[in-house]
């Protein structure tokens, strides 16, 4: 394949990527989208493997049919329950993979650069060329042997961006996906030194760069490398997990931007637009989900909450406990209900028991839906696919603006493993550590029950004055089984 | 502990302190349950349904007494039943401490455990156990239905083919617990329905039942309810008068008076005077339900009916709820039973009197042989304070005046953002080669382009996004599949290794994706 039709197969696998990210504005379409992204993601590499200066093609062939085969493995076990640590640990695999190449691109810039000190100097402009090709120089390499110094300085830039990035991409997704697996405590570890050590490895790595620049050679590329893979384990050790939407994406967007990186080496045009679309399809979801708790950005990575700017309003009464019979009375009774689930649900498994919920309540013409928080879960959209998994349609899953005005019209609200998205503390105490966050307002519902395992706090460890109000009563035990037992009273 | 309830000895009572359904609670508390036989009968609960619950029905009041530890009971005990209490035995009843000198004095001597419902403090906390509040609000409903019985008319108004008939015209003074029952019962008949409070506090609760609150032209600065316990507080005589006069002009007018004015520990405010009687329709009907306490009315006689000279009917009954015997010993009952609940903290049967207890204490009149009443004030204020003031609503203009200012700011934002962009590439292109300036816009459009599609992201759909971007994220492989053709081993080595990774991702990330979205269904 030429030249030319290599770059027209990736201006129509630039076209696919957007069209594919465009369509999943709804999800009918979005089911088509995924095709786009499929079909252009086939285009790019079938275009890349037979195009120029590709070689060892029993290596790739062997390599890509293991990896599809494992890609495909994972993707079908995976429980939906488990899509944060999917998704976490598939942006470790991006990060290391911009790891590999930024090395290989600056081993392949050394080699070019032996060849053209050893080349014979008779020769002069073109001649080179042809005496590289001789050589058995072709694809990448020959297009390093055409730079000049300022490219070859931006270049290097660029490899050392590229290698920091998905440095840090790597260990911070390995970190958060142990954390959302269970595997490392989610609770916000530091070590002595907090920032700093991050701020000094931050700065040692530029000082490197700049010896890097001037031609320190490969330790200066390997130590970089050591010390963005701390910054990565340290800076998401430190965050906590209810923080995890956030920081998940925010590796997502890294993973793009490393791969932009990797692109502007290669200088590969379609490298650098699907990274800048994954970059920025990131930062957006960063920051809806920085929005939908009311903190900067900047916060949420430094970890912790901001501290509460003075006493925090007394929390008086009792929380008031009821038994399923109860629970089931009222529904029975109301008309509307909605439900608010939470990352309880999805530690309970309850999806199923919900769906079943509300598949009775829906026959017996009650109207029934969904509240989700933007940061209900640990993934963005956490919830909504656990709903669909579990078969409830999604046209009753409603977003927070959608259903915030109609509670004072609800009769019942069911909490379901929900803390702080619904912690009136946030509108009533301007002391409270989440003042300002937009919250579920399911008190203003005529009733609400909330299924909780106990009486602790939430991750935050923020008092929830919902749980002691009027209208409040509590569902206590675990989610599933509450549930469970709610549906042998519900026929 | 064995939980035992007496038929109720007082005449005419209906009310009983235990019904099946709390006793079946009382069990689940470790609790054994006792009735002496017939104490349900006025009530509508038979021996055989306590039976059924599990509750030993025991022959006699003097068995029972002998045989339970605590005694729950309605009405204020007399001399013989005070005479049965010892030492080890706790008595849970309406008690009347503030005017029952004599009987507290007999059960400190016999060193028993009394614990006055009426005594249970006003905090939301011990609404449950509330009993004062759950027999006013029983009053306060029966108070409509005797007056509409001895009202000659309808409630509501209506059209009729045999001629137009007027809605009747309620009144009620008084908005506490026992008046918003009244007010939401006249309501829901149909009628008109005006309230008057001195708490003007209150006014937003007696709109929300859906009368209209009856406001003085009155300047003074009146008491917070919330600072007496949530009661009324005696008002200045100016006030009054303000009031009276209200009430003057409104006396023609309304056909139904319930008036609920009580002031704790006080002889009832005479507030609907024989001048206002007299100035009333003939057929009118006043129900006081503050008869107990002397009256608000002038003219009420304590437990009858009386009818005026001009034909103006005045229901003095104190005994409301017993007159609905059935309701008000479920409510009752299960009052006590919250009461057990706070007693029996482990739910193991073991009552723990635990003094330090706001609620226990409170209601607790004699312990351990000595009077603890009146009781400290509790350590929680009563009821919530005066809501804060609401965010003042902005006027068009102020709204226009705000709009303009963000769109202003909004604007600047862009502009600058731009402007600094813009200065940012110059310095860029300045600097460098034209090889990178090609890419570096295409990059730029990009970011743009990737901006400008995700917002239009359902958020429903952001799982999904993130397994799509991670999938195409997988675009890496092409720089890897770039390189394999090396001639070094290592960074085949390396490009191998990527190219495997990056295959899982782009193969298990759309994977997951079109798993994912084949979910979403629509009803």
């Amino acid at each position: 394949m030429s030249i030319g039709i290599v770059s027209a197969a990736y201006i129509a696998a630039a076209i696919l990527f957007i069209l594919s990210l465009g369509g999943l504005s709804n999800q009918e379409s979005a089911k088509r989208a995924v095709w786009y992204g499929i079909a252009g993601m086939g285009l790019a590499m079938v275009a890349t493997v037979f195009g120029p200066g590709v070689g060892n093609y029993l290596v790739v062939l062997v390599m890509i049919a293991v990896g599809a085969y494992l890609g495909q493995m994972v993707a079908g076990k995976v429980e939906m329950t488990e899509m944060p640590q999917l998704v976490a640990a598939l942006h470790s695999f991006v990060g290391l993979a911009a790891v590999f190449i930024g090395f290989n691109a600056f081993i392949e810039l050394g080699a070019v650069r032996e060849l053209l000190a050893s080349a014979p100097s008779t020769l002069r402009g073109d001649g080179v060329m042809i005496w590289l090709k001789d050589q058995g120089l072709t694809g990448f390499g020959e297009k390093l042997a055409y730079k000049d110094n300022v490219e070859i300085a931006i270049l290097k830039v660029e490899v050392f961006l590229g290698v920091f990035i998905g440095a840090i991409t790597f260990t911070g997704s390995i970190i958060a996906f142990g954390k959302l697996a269970g595997k490392v405590d989610g609770k916000a570890v530091k070590l002595p030194g907090g920032h700093f050590l991050n701020a000094g490895a931050a700065i040692l790595s530029l000082i490197l760069l700049i010896m890097f620049l001037n031609g320190s050679g490969m330790w200066t590329l390997v130590v970089m490398t050591l010390l963005a893979f701390f910054i990565g384990y340290h800076l998401i050790m430190g965050i906590g997990g209810a923080d995890m939407p956030v920081v998940v994406s925010m590796l997502n967007s890294y993973s793009g931007w490393a791969a932009a990186a990797i692109g502007f080496t290669l200088g590969n045009d379609l490298l650098i637009v699907t990274g800048a679309l994954v970059g920025s399809s990131g930062a957006i979801l960063s920051y809806i989900m920085c929005k939908a708790m009311n903190r900067h950005f900047v916060s949420v990575i430094l970890g912790g909450f901001g501290g509460p700017s003075g006493p925090q309003m007394e929390v008086e009464g009792e929380q008031i406990a009821i038994e399923a019979d109860g629970v089931a009375a009222a529904l029975d009774d109301a008309d509307s209900v909605v439900i608010i689930p939470g990352y309880g649900m999805a530690v309970a498994q309850a999806q199923q028991a919900v769906s079943e919920l509300t598949k009775r309540l829906r026959a017996k013409g009650k109207n029934v839906r969904f509240a989700i928080h933007p940061v209900a879960g640990r993934l963005p959209g956490h919830m909504n696919v656990l709903l669909a998994e579990a078969k409830v349609p999604y046209d009753i899953v409603l977003e927070m603006d959608e259903i915030n005005d109609d509670f004072p019209e609800t009769d019942v609200a069911i909490v379901i493993g929900s803390n702080d998205i619904v912690n009136p503390a946030a509108q009533e105490d301007p002391n409270s550590p989440i003042a300002g966050m937009p919250v579920l307002e399911c008190w203003k519902a005529k009733q609400v029950f909330v299924s909780k395992r106990g009486q602790g706090t939430g991750y935050s460890g923020i008092e929830n004055p919902l749980f002691f109000k009027e209208n409040t009563r509590m569902f206590y035990g675990d989610a599933k089984e509450s549930l469970n037992k709610l549906l042998t009273l519900i026929d | 502990m064995k939980i035992g309830t007496p038929k109720e000895v007082f005449e005419g009572e209906a009310r009983v302190a235990m019904t099946p359904d709390s006793a079946l609670q009382l069990q689940k508390l470790g609790h054994e349950c006792l009735i002496e036989a017939g104490a349900g009968a006025l009530a509508g609960f038979s021996d055989a349904a306590y039976q059924a619950a599990g509750v030993t029905v025991v022959k006699t009041a003097a068995a029972l007494w002998k045989d339970a530890d605590i005694i729950a009971k309605v009405r204020q005990p007399d001399t013989a039943e005070l005479k049965r209490l010892s030492a080890d035995k706790t008595l849970i009843s309406f008690f009347n401490p503030a005017g029952n000198d004599a009987g507290m004095e007999a059960a400190k001597k016999k060193g028993a455990t009394v614990i006055a419902m009426e005594m249970v403090p006003r905090i939301s906390r011990a609404q449950k156990m509330d009993a004062l509040s759950s027999m006013a609000n029983i009053a306060g409903y029966r108070a409509v239905i005797e007056a509409g019985n001895n009202f000659g008319r309808f409630f509501t108004g209506q059209v009729t083919a045999a001629g137009k008939v007027p809605p009747a015209k309620v009144l009620v003074v008084g908005a506490g617990v026992a008046g918003l029952a009244a007010i939401g019962t006249s309501t829901s008949l149909g009628a008109i329905t005006y309230a008057f409070d001195v708490r003007p506090e209150v006014a937003e609760q007696v709109e929300s039942m859906g009368a209209e609150f009856v406001y003085l032209d009155f300047e003074e600065q009146q008491q917070d309810g919330a600072a007496t316990g949530g009661y009324a507080a005696v008002s200045s005589p100016e006030f009054r008068e303000a009031q009276l006069a209200k009430f003057r002009e409104l006396a023609p007018q309304v056909d139904i008076v319930i008036t609920t004015a009580l002031i704790p520990n006080r002889e009832a405010p005479k507030l609907w005077l024989a001048d206002m009687i007299a100035a009333m329709k003939p057929g009118s009907v006043i129900v006081d339900l503050a008869a107990e306490k002397g009256g608000n009315a002038e003219g009420t006689v304590m437990d009858q009916k009386v009818v005026t000279d001009n034909g103006v009917t005045i229901i003095g009954y104190t005994d409301f709820p017993s007159r609905m015997a059935s309701q008000a010993s479920s409510l009752y009952a299960t009052n006590i039973r919250h009461m057990m609940t706070d007693l029996t903290p482990e739910k193991d049967g073991v009552v723990n009197h635990n003094m330090d207890d706001d609620v226990i204490r409170g209601a607790t009149v004699t312990h351990a042989g000595e009077i603890t009443f009146p009781p400290p004030p509790p350590k929680i204020k009563a009821i919530a304070a005066k809501s804060q003031e609401k965010p003042k609503e902005l006027t068009p203009e102020e709204k226009r005046a705000a709009e303009t200012a963000a769109f202003k700011a909004a604007t600047k934002q862009q502009v600058g953002l731009i402007v600094f962009g813009a200065a940012l590439l110059m310095v860029v292109g300045a600097y460098a080669p034209a090889s990178f300036m090609q890419h570096f816009i295409v990059f730029a459009l990009a970011c743009f382009i990737g901006f400008q599609v995700i917002w239009n992201v359902s958020h429903s759909l952001h799982t999904p996004l993130m397994a799509v971007t991670n999938a195409i994220s997988g675009i890496v492989v092409l720089g890897a599949l770039l390189q394999i053709g090396s001639g070094s081993w290592l960074v085949i080595l390396l490009s191998a290794i990527s190219v495997l990774i990056a295959t899982i991702n782009i193969v298990g990330g759309f994977m997951v994706t079109r798993r994912m979205l084949a979910m979403f269904q629509k009803s």
